[in-house]
């Protein structure tokens, strides 16, 4: 019933159909709920869990015992876990350096292949990685040993007189570390470069511009969003990683992976390891979200 | 309605009728296994399960630390576990071990007496022993021509990164303190400290470090000798008889494995009975079939002798698996140390932090 | 992005990279060959680790499961990421660097940490372990991936696109259904990609938020570990890449036919 008389509008019920129709911030929400929801459970709890954890200690049986303090954190504050911490850094941006290096021309060759084509390129770069990663890290060590594939070979060849020595050396990891990050760094790239326009291209082209000007000013800019998000996925787990230095490297030194893993399952100091996982997650999440705010990544405006 | 009337009183029947039921069949119907990865047969599990009925659901873990772990954050449904010496003292003094019925384990009689009441549970009330074996020096003799008598001599400039070792801190910081003549499960910072330098000195002839496999550096030619445990050395020697195997004078350590219980196990009743048919002298005698671990089980090596000589000469014959009697004089198991097992990881990080 | 051929030098490149990248598999399809067990120097040609894992129940099942798990979560994980990428490529609201900051949690917590706070949680909560807990787990640390891919093709997303087709007529739902999807397409599926093989390998979250009796494949195959990996996996990793690339082979080639028409 209208309210023609008052001239007041007539009271309408809300409908939620017509806020999220028009509502931005609503259709945000609507949007960010489900994941929200789903991570809150299963990512936000359980690492509560560990932010409480840190601020216990170890007892004796390696169990936890209930007291709160920030010894853990103190223990941190020293000189060689800050060691450690930089040289994991200098993996992760080792791996990222290289992968960008290796996956930039493969992925802006794909991009530029005719499309239909293009997803059977893709799926090539990720079929290997549907193989068991142990086998597939143990196939790098059959070809880095002393007596593996590419030892034989250049030996057979003339090209060498002795072997080299690359298995459990840092070469060998930072091989292995590439290979295993590569499509982390290809995917997010090749969706950034497929989308430049022909027509920006041509525009730059028109203008003037040689293959290598539009390559630095036009496509290099427009593909940084795919670079950024690459290095994300690339970086910051590479810095976790110890499986692959370990077996390539024959663990001959401490990462803050294998610093955390084994506080929890060497020492089962789970206090300890819980507050060095604390420490990697603020530094890792103030980088990144640094990293993705200054380089224009989230950037965007409102619909 | 006049249906249900009916139903209630049958079960009840049932449930009455299948508790008097006999007393050898047990109720469950399937038991949980924990253990060790690679370290029971396929053919024991279904032989028990054709024996019993049972079926056996086998889940692996690759460290005592593992199922520590597990248990420790509460998982459970777990009947069965298969956890070493000072695991078992470490679960015990939490409670997470369900007390053995001996009783219900007769074949617990076929273990060799000297293994029987172990010092970590000296009247088996919650663990029976199921293998044990050793951390030694295996040595390629086609590399190394002289033989090794001394940990010691590990630290020569010959072997500059021709060692492997585990990528264990108490096997390895360990095997420095005995070098140095100290106790292998010392709290002492002082002795913890210079058997970090000592350790850091041993660095550039450490070509590896490898407790998963060990035996694969040795096989594939990149390493001539290293500390590594029974198992692997005795695979290694079925590939290549010129791996040997040494305990030096120093001494070397000794692990036991064993079947326990956890708390709370959802089926105690098949977990006995799968216990009890793991020590059948049969049944032990497929897992040194398979895995050339050292046997405790008294009963399946006399049947051995009998029944299967060239095993039983492979077993007894090499070191590996059946060590000499003046090994056990220097054999130190490894003990928990409580507090200062964060002293021994602050060594560790220290030797492999500071390259 | 232009159908110009690419340059000489880039298609060496490319041929170079995927040498690089196959490599490996190769050695890992010969391998599957070996008749020693332990797999650590070749010995002879046996077609015997085939015929084992035809008879490995064992496998075969853990097989199933690691299939079940990756596609359920990568279904999950992609429709709920994509969304996540949408709202935070376009939306302002209350808590948005809140819900980033938590999207980035996955990527940047060591899995080892993850894994035993997720299982205290489980338990804690009182959920049974198990092939549930697992996939629970998985969709987890799926969706920032998702997220971040489709993010990047959403950067500079052009709108016009979408204002041209509501302004000839078409609701929200249309609009977004046949045109915003198809163009972010290629980067909801590479993040489903990504997400997919994640789950396919993933061992240590798995392990600790597995129960007794659901077992995936890496869980088998890092359990052999100390023993030894024998060729059976690499018949296994051998029978799947050549499946799979039969397949996509098989698809290339029906597309291409499509065309013709």
């Amino acid at each position: 019933m209208s309210n023609i008389q008052t001239g007041k509008p007539a009271l309408t019920r809300f409908s939620l159909r017509k806020t999220l129709r028009e509502n931005p911030t609503a259709q945000g929400l609507a949007l960010i709920s489900p994941t929200a929801i789903y991570l809150l459970l299963f990512m936000v709890l359980p690492m509560i869990l560990v932010v409480l954890l840190s601020f216990m200690i170890r007892g004796p049986y390696g169990n936890v015992v209930y007291r709160v303090n920030i010894q853990n954190y103190a223990r941190l504050a020293d000189p060689l876990y800050i060691r450690i911490l930089v040289f994991s850094l200098g993996v992760g941006a080792a791996t990222t350096v290289f992968t960008i290096l290796i996956g930039y021309p493969l992925a802006y060759f794909i991009a530029r292949t005719p499309a239909r084509q293009r997803s059977f390129l893709l799926f090539l770069i990720l079929l290997p990685f549907w193989t068991n990663f142990i086998i597939r890290i143990y196939a790098w060590i059959m070809i880095l040993r002393t007596e593996g594939f590419l030892n034989s070979v250049l030996l057979h060849m003339g090209v060498i007189n002795v072997p080299l020595n690359i298995l459990y050396t840092p070469t060998a990891v930072l091989i292995a570390m590439v290979y295993e990050f590569l499509p982390f760094m290809v995917l997010p790239l090749y969706t950034s470069l497929e989308k430049i326009e022909n027509a920006q291209l041509e525009a730059a082209a028109d203008l003037g511009a040689r293959p290598w000007r539009t390559f630095l000013r036009v496509t290099l800019p427009l593909s940084v969003p795919g670079m950024i998000a690459g290095s994300i996925l690339v970086f910051i787990p590479a810095m976790g990683m110890f499986v692959v230095p370990d077996l390539m490297g024959g663990a001959k030194t401490i990462l803050i992976g294998n610093l955390i893993r084994n506080q929890f399952l060497v020492s089962r100091d789970w206090p300890f390891g819980a507050a060095a996982s604390m420490l990697l997650l603020i530094i890792t999440l103030v980088f990144t979200l640094l990293y993705t705010r200054k380089a224009g990544f989230g950037e965007e405006l409102l619909v | 309605m006049k249906i249900y009337k009916l139903v209630v009183p049958i079960v009840i029947l049932a449930m009455l009728l299948s508790a008097c039921g006999g007393a050898q069949k047990p109720k469950d119907t399937e038991v949980n296994l924990y253990a060790w990865s690679e370290y029971i047969p396929q053919a024991l599990l279904e032989g028990f399960t054709q024996k019993t009925g049972i079926k056996v659901n086998y889940d692996t873990y690759s460290s005592n630390e593992e199922l520590m772990a597990k248990l420790q954050a509460g998982a459970s449904g777990y009947d069965v576990i298969i956890p070493s010496d000072y695991t078992v003292t470490i679960l015990t003094k939490q409670g997470l071990l369900e007390e053995l019925d001996l009783s219900k384990i007769p074949n617990f009689k076929n273990i060799a007496d000297d293994l029987k009441k172990p010092y970590f549970d000296p009247e088996n009330k919650y663990s029976v022993p199921y293998q044990w074996g050793t951390a030694a020096l295996a040595i390629n003799t086609e590399k190394v021509t002289k033989p090794i008598t001394k940990y010691a001599e590990l630290w020569n400039p010959e072997f500059a990164q021709q060692i492997v070792v585990l990528d264990d801190e108490r096997e390895v910081l360990g095997m420095v303190l005995m070098v140095l003549g100290y106790d292998r499960n010392t709290t002492d910072p002082k002795q913890l400290e210079e058997a970090k330098v000592k350790l850091l000195e041993l660095m550039p002839n450490i070509r590896l470090f490898d407790s998963d496999s060990p035996k694969t550096a040795l096989l594939a030619g990149e390493v001539s000798l290293g500390l590594v445990w029974n198992g692997e050395a005795a695979i290694a020697h079925g590939e290549n008889p010129a791996i040997a195997y040494v305990c030096p004078e120093e001494g070397c350590s000794i692990w036991f494995d064993n079947l326990a219980i956890p708390k709370g196990a959802p089926h105690k009743e098949a977990a006995h009975f799968f216990i009890d048919y793991v020590l059948d002298p049969e049944a032990s005698v497929l897992i040194a079939q398979e895995f050339p671990y050292s046997n405790p089980n008294a009963a399946a090596l006399e049947l051995m002798k009998t029944k299967y000589p060239d095993l039983y000469k492979t077993y007894m014959g090499y070191e590996a698996t059946n060590p000499p009697k003046d090994w056990m004089a220097r054999m130190h198991p490894v003990k928990d140390v409580g507090d200062a097992t964060t002293l021994w990881d602050r060594v560790w990080t220290e030797v492999k932090g500071g390259q | 992005m232009s159908e110009k051929k690419p340059a000489f030098w880039l298609r060496v490149f490319a041929i170079l990279a995927y040498a690089y990248i196959y490599f490996p598999i190769l050695i890992l399809i010969i391998f599957s060959f070996n008749t020693q067990k332990i797999n650590v120097r070749w010995e002879g040609f046996t077609l015997h680790w085939y015929d084992v894992l035809f008879h490995d129940s064992n496998v075969l099942l853990a097989v199933r499961n690691t299939l079940m798990i990756a596609c359920v979560s990568t279904l999950v994980a992609t429709v709920i990421g994509t969304l996540a990428a949408l709202a935070l490529q376009r939306y302002r609201f209350p808590g948005y660097t809140a819900a980033e900051s938590a999207l980035y949690i996955p990527v940047i917590v060591p899995e080892v940490v993850m894994g035993i706070s997720l299982l205290a949680f489980f338990v804690m909560v009182g959920l049974k372990l198990g092939l549930t807990t697992i996939t629970l787990s998985h969709i987890a640390f799926n969706i920032p991936f998702v997220t971040l891919v489709v993010r990047a093709r959403l950067h500079g997303f052009d709108k016009s696109i979408e204002e041209a087709s509501m302004d000839l007529g078409a609701n929200e739902m249309t609009t977004f259904w046949r045109v915003t999807l198809p163009t972010i397409m290629p980067g909801v599926l590479s993040g489903a990609l990504l997400a997919f093989t994640l789950s396919l390998d993933d061992y240590v979250i798995t392990y600790f938020t597995a129960g007794p009796g659901a077992t995936t494949l890496p869980l088998r195959v890092f359990s052999m570990v100390r023993f030894a990996v024998t060729p059976e996996v690499n018949a296994l990793s051998t029978l799947w890449v050549f499946t799979i690339f039969v397949v996509l082979l098989a698809s290339q080639v029906i597309q291409r036919r499509q065309e013709h028409h």
